[in-house]
């Protein structure tokens, strides 16, 4: 219930909501857990494993209980999800409902259900397991539910720099930021609630004579008003990586009730920082007793943060317990503010905190053991020297001591170390390069000294930064000492729990380490302690107390588990933002795109590019009609097709032959200007790289294209020879395939079509095969190259690219008025079939240039891969060699994938002969083709094999040919 | 992870494509005369292409700027901290073995 004059609500703001479809009514400034404590709903949740009741404990990211769906989202913690109007909010893990929930009958067979049940139990017989075990437990288990359809909120990610990030806007944190944000240096400020402060907004601290929380909002208005200082509430920083860099999810969308389509649900940020100063603050632990997770019992710290931020008292009647000093301020807190304390029970013997008048009842040297109520907290049972008696009561605010907040210290591999005094993990110095911790985070306590320490570290960075320290008063606060006496477990009868979420026992630690899960990884396996979305922040330290304890080594010798990121849970859909369908992969459209796409021709993916697949006419049902008809037009009239994502890369300077012949197995330095060769490259392990055509425009010129595939491949081997291998040769290379529209015009009228166009025909005799030069189309001059990968008379005919739209235009206008087409990849995949021309489906990257025919072509020099070529067993009769395979039965289709065997021999994988990389239907041929690869292929021709594939269902025999179906002596490209 | 490139500055991992080791700047010597049958092929040139060091520590690689300048750098690391002691440029190292 809301208590008159507390809190940082807005009461004049009211806001409606619902939870599991009761109506409610909080304020602005609410977070959901606050709004349902203030309506008195104090069973929020079901437990993972036993669907035992349970409540809110904490205030925080480290929530374990309340964990509801909303927007379809599960597993939001409450405690983070901040109030709006219309939040409609369901609790999770239960059926029928939150307080009648038949699985609970699962707490009944808890004797049975320990540490190791799943283990022990699903190993048999293992036939089960599919068919039984499995399906009954992923429908048991599971915390909320995935919605069936895709999350169609939206997602972000983006980039940051700053020469200091600040994780955490508490007391030392604000500091920090202050020292630094005054002397002018970059500053992130990062902090996961959405009201910066830290525990100032929680606690009824002052600072100079000030409310803590209002000391706070003064150094935010100054660090808000800083051009250099960028405040991000909302956002968790989740990970520390290498260089400085560190992953962090804002929480931009959830708090609003109505996110316009443009406003990201969350953003997923990844910041490079020069330096980060640490001050995550410390969370709170509690004590195990038995029955210590009913609703009503909860975090002291919580408690107080719910009366001094939102108002709201946790209970009627309150009763405080702690081991340490802290735990005192909530007793103060709650009396100061007119609550109920039914006691402060404090379990160290003479506490000197306890002198003095107090308002409440104080009982010292005192043990929760039990508890009792249902759905909720009713009464406890406690133990002093003088013996054990009830407490009634409706709440109990516990505090065990507090655990630095250190996880970032600890994604770099470095363990924290013990400190005694605060009975916790502190982070070991320097764990993180360019890290430093502060605040409790660090183990500092008092909040005089968490400023103080946050303003000497901002000094020491800006130090580091070579920037000029700032003079800044450092403020006093009020808060006194803090003094702990360990306690983390109450022996005594039934269970004690440790893991809320996963519902882990201290019985079941002990018992792990009674059966040699004595190391703390192996405990956190067997028990499944620390592996629910909170990940141990509320249970690890005490459950390696237990271990601890059970094995005979103290807490530092036990150590912790790997702490790793993220450290709050983050969607998928936030790390992947941008990704889903095409999201930011980049397109490359050819720029003969649109009138591509206007001719209807469905588009295929080549790398980034798009190419049309065919281009369908009136009256054609499939692509293989489409296909066939342009595959004929190219053999028989002429063929336009887009030719420019082809890798095009010039290369200039007075050693480029030289560095040609170096790169490519066959020379260059021989070519004449003005003309084209074929050439192949190796990799340094001797198979192919890749093939292509240069062509030689001026002695110290040269343009190569590449395979379309392979085009970035080429580019960085090219560098990586010069620059490693002779760096001497005096030589520049560029790629320019995006400045050269170049389209393929094939065919026997291809002379026709060119010389229609050019202003200057080409005669009988003048441009040769494989030749190349300049000519002048209408206001613009071009390059022509003589070449063909469809076996016909063709050439290309390269333009600047600002031209290549309107060039494929008319190109594709002349084709048509003289029986010719456009084709696309289908019909250039068969033209090239037909003429054994490879493509990256031949040169897979395990063949070499003997493989495919083409070791001839190696010239007496050094090349990039000659040694390698030449080792034994990538030369001979035992290589798999390049054929061309035809069905014996014309019409019977082959597929791509299928492997060959002898005849008679059973289609098992050991008497595999070779396989196929390419098939086709050749209208030119009325057959269908393939190329594949034959163990001592080049002896075999005339074979036949039996091919077979078993996922297509193939079964056939195929003749072993040449791969060249088609004009084997070359004749129509070079007449 | 980020590495600075001596041309670009401090850029993202992303930015760099990942090589090998810096045994691929010894390229063995090879005989253009050494014909087919008889081979260049080496013990050189098997340690060349397939044998490495895989120390738990300090090492050099080979990166490549791809998303930036083009320059292919020889990067000195810790395998096991992930600092990054030096970036050359393989050009630089390249250079000065040869003069």
């Amino acid at each position: 219930m809301r208590v008159v004059n507390k809190g940082q609500i807005d009461r004049s703001r009211p806001i409606g909501f619902s939870f599991d479809g009761r109506n409610h009514v909080g304020f602005a400034g609410d977070t959901l857990a606050s709004a349902l404590l203030a309506n008195g709903q104090r069973l929020v949740g079901r437990s993972f494993k036993y669907h035992r009741p349970r409540g809110l404990w904490s205030a925080g990211s480290e929530e374990p209980n309340a964990l509801v769906t909303a927007r379809q989202i599960p597993n939001q913690r409450a405690t983070m999800l901040e109030l709006y109007d219309g939040l409609a909010a369901e609790s999770q893990n239960r059926w029928p409902s939150l307080r009648w929930d038949v699985l609970s009958i699962n707490d009944a067979f808890a004797p049975f259900l320990g540490a190791g049940f799943y283990y022990k139990t699903f190993m048999w017989p293992r036939a089960f397991w599919e068919g039984l075990y499995e399906p009954l437990i992923r429908r048991a288990a599971g915390l909320g539910k995935l919605p069936r359809s895709h999350d169609t909120g939206r997602y972000e990610k983006a980039y940051a720099f700053c020469d200091l990030l600040v994780v955490g806007a508490g007391p030392a944190g604000l500091m920090a930021a202050l020292v630094a944000g005054r002397a002018g240096a970059n500053v992130i400020v990062a902090d996961e609630d959405a009201r910066m402060g830290g525990r100032l907004n929680a606690e009824t601290i002052q600072i100079d004579g000030q409310p803590g929380d209002q000391w706070a909002a003064g150094i935010l208005a100054e660090l808000a008003s800083l051009p250099n200082v960028r405040l991000m509430p909302r956002t968790t920083v989740t990970g520390a990586y290498d260089g400085g860099t560190y992953g962090a999810l804002e929480r931009v969308g959830h708090h609003v009730a109505a996110p316009g389509a443009d406003l990201p649900l969350e953003c997923f940020w990844r910041i490079v920082a020069r330096r980060c100063i640490l001050a995550a603050g410390a969370i709170e632990r509690g004590i195990a007793f038995a029955n210590n997770d009913r609703p009503g019992i909860m975090a002291a710290s919580a408690v107080r943060a719910y009366l001094n931020r939102w108002g709201v008292a946790a209970g009627r009647s309150v009763a405080v317990w702690g081991n340490n000093d802290d735990a005192w301020r909530t007793a103060q807190d709650l009396a100061a503010a007119g609550v109920r304390v039914a006691a402060m029970l404090d379990s160290r013997a003479d506490p000197a905190r306890a002198k003095g008048p107090h308002d409440f009842p104080v009982f010292t040297g005192t043990q929760v053991v039990g508890s009792r109520g249902r759905h909720g907290l009713e009464g406890l049972q406690i133990r002093d020297p003088k013996g054990t008696r009830m407490l009634a009561c409706d709440c109990l605010a516990v505090s065990g001591g507090w655990n630095p907040t250190l996880h970032l210290s600890c994604h770099m591999n470095d363990r924290p170390v013990w400190r005694e005094d605060i009975a916790g993990f502190v982070p070991k110095p320097g764990a993180v390069p360019g890290m430093s911790v502060v605040g409790a985070a660090n183990g500092t306590m008092d909040t005089t000294a968490c400023l103080a320490e946050g303003a000497r570290a901002a000094q020491d960075c800006l130090k580091d930064l070579g920037m000029a320290g700032v003079d800044v008063d450092l403020p006093q606060a009020d808060d006194g000492r803090f003094d702990i006496s360990p306690l983390w477990v109450v022996a005594g009868q039934g269970r004690a729990w440790l893991d809320f979420q996963n519902d882990v026992t201290v019985k079941d630690v002990q018992q792990a380490a009674r059966e040699n899960f004595a190391s703390v990884e192996h405990m956190k396996r067997y028990t499944t302690q620390g592996m629910a979305p909170d990940q141990g922040k509320n249970s690890n330290m005490a459950a390696l107390a237990v271990l601890a304890d059970a094995t005979g080594r103290g807490i530092p010798e036990t150590g912790t588990t790997t702490y790793r990121p993220p450290f709050v849970p983050v969607a998928i859909a936030a790390m992947g933002a941008g990704g889903r369908g095409k999201g930011f992969a980049p397109e490359r459209f050819m720029t003969s795109h649109l009138p591509t796409v206007e001719r209807g021709a469905p588009m295929i993916e080549a790398g980034l590019w798009y190419r049309p697949s065919y281009f369908p006419r009136p009256g054609e049902t499939t692509w293989q009609q489409s296909c066939d008809r342009e595959v004929r037009a190219v053999r028989t009239a002429v063929g336009v097709a887009d030719v420019s994502t082809l890798g095009k890369i010039d290369i200039q300077g007075p050693d480029a032959a030289a560095f040609l012949d170096f790169v490519y197995i066959n020379r260059f330095s021989t070519l004449k200007p003005g003309r084209v060769r074929y050439g192949l490259m190796l990799r340094e392990d001797g198979h192919v790289l890749d093939d292509g055509t240069t062509a030689r425009l001026a002695p110290d010129h040269f343009v190569m294209t590449t395979t379309t595939a392979a085009a970035g491949l080429v580019m960085r081997h090219l560098e990586f020879v010069h620059q490693a291998l002779c760096p001497q040769f005096d030589v520049r290379f560029i790629s320019v395939t995006e400045q050269w529209a170049q389209f393929a015009i094939a065919g026997p009228k291809s002379r026709d079509l060119l010389n229609s166009l050019l202003e200057t025909p080409l005669s009988e005799s003048a441009f040769g095969f494989m030749h190349c030069g300049e000519v002048r189309l209408p206001g613009l001059t071009a390059r022509l190259f003589r070449i063909s990968f469809s076996g016909e008379h063709a050439y290309e005919l390269a333009v600047p690219a600002r031209y290549g739209e309107a060039l494929f235009r008319d190109l594709c206008a002349r084709a048509e008025t003289m029986g010719g087409c456009a084709y696309g990849m289908e019909a250039l995949n068969v033209l090239r079939i037909e003429k054994g021309f490879i493509t990256h489906a031949e040169i897979h990257g395990r063949v070499t240039a003997f493989d495919i025919g083409l070791q001839g072509l190696m010239a007496q020099k050094d090349c990039i891969g000659r040694a390698a070529a030449q080792r034994p067993g990538l030369l001979g009769a035992e290589r798999e060699q390049m054929v061309g395979l035809m069905p014996v039965d014309p019409l019977q289709a082959i597929s791509a994938g299928a492997f060959v065997f002898a005849q008679g021999a059973s289609a098992q994988r050991d008497n595999a002969q070779g396989y196929v990389t390419s098939v086709c239907w050749s209208v030119t041929l009325s057959s269908h083709l393939g190329l594949g690869f034959l163990r001592d292929g080049r002896a075999r021709y005339g074979q036949e094999l039996r091919l077979v594939d078993h996922l297509c269902g193939v079964d056939t025999v195929v003749r072993v040919v040449d791969p060249v179906f088609f004009d084997k002596e070359g004749t129509r490209a070079r007449g | 992870m980020r590495l600075s490139c001596p041309l670009c500055g401090p850029r993202d991992r992303r930015e760099f494509y990942y090589y090998g080791s810096d045994d691929y700047l010894n390229r063995p010597h090879s005989d253009p005369q050494a014909d087919a049958s008889s081979g260049g092929w080496s013990d050189a040139w098997e340690d060349y292409l397939h044998l490495r060091d895989n120390p738990a520590g300090r090492l050099r690689d080979l990166w490549y700027h791809e998303g930036g300048c083009g320059a292919w750098l020889a990067v000195t690391r810790d395998t096991s901290t992930h600092q990054v002691f030096d970036v050359a440029l393989v050009v630089d190292l390249k250079g000065k073995a040869g003069s």
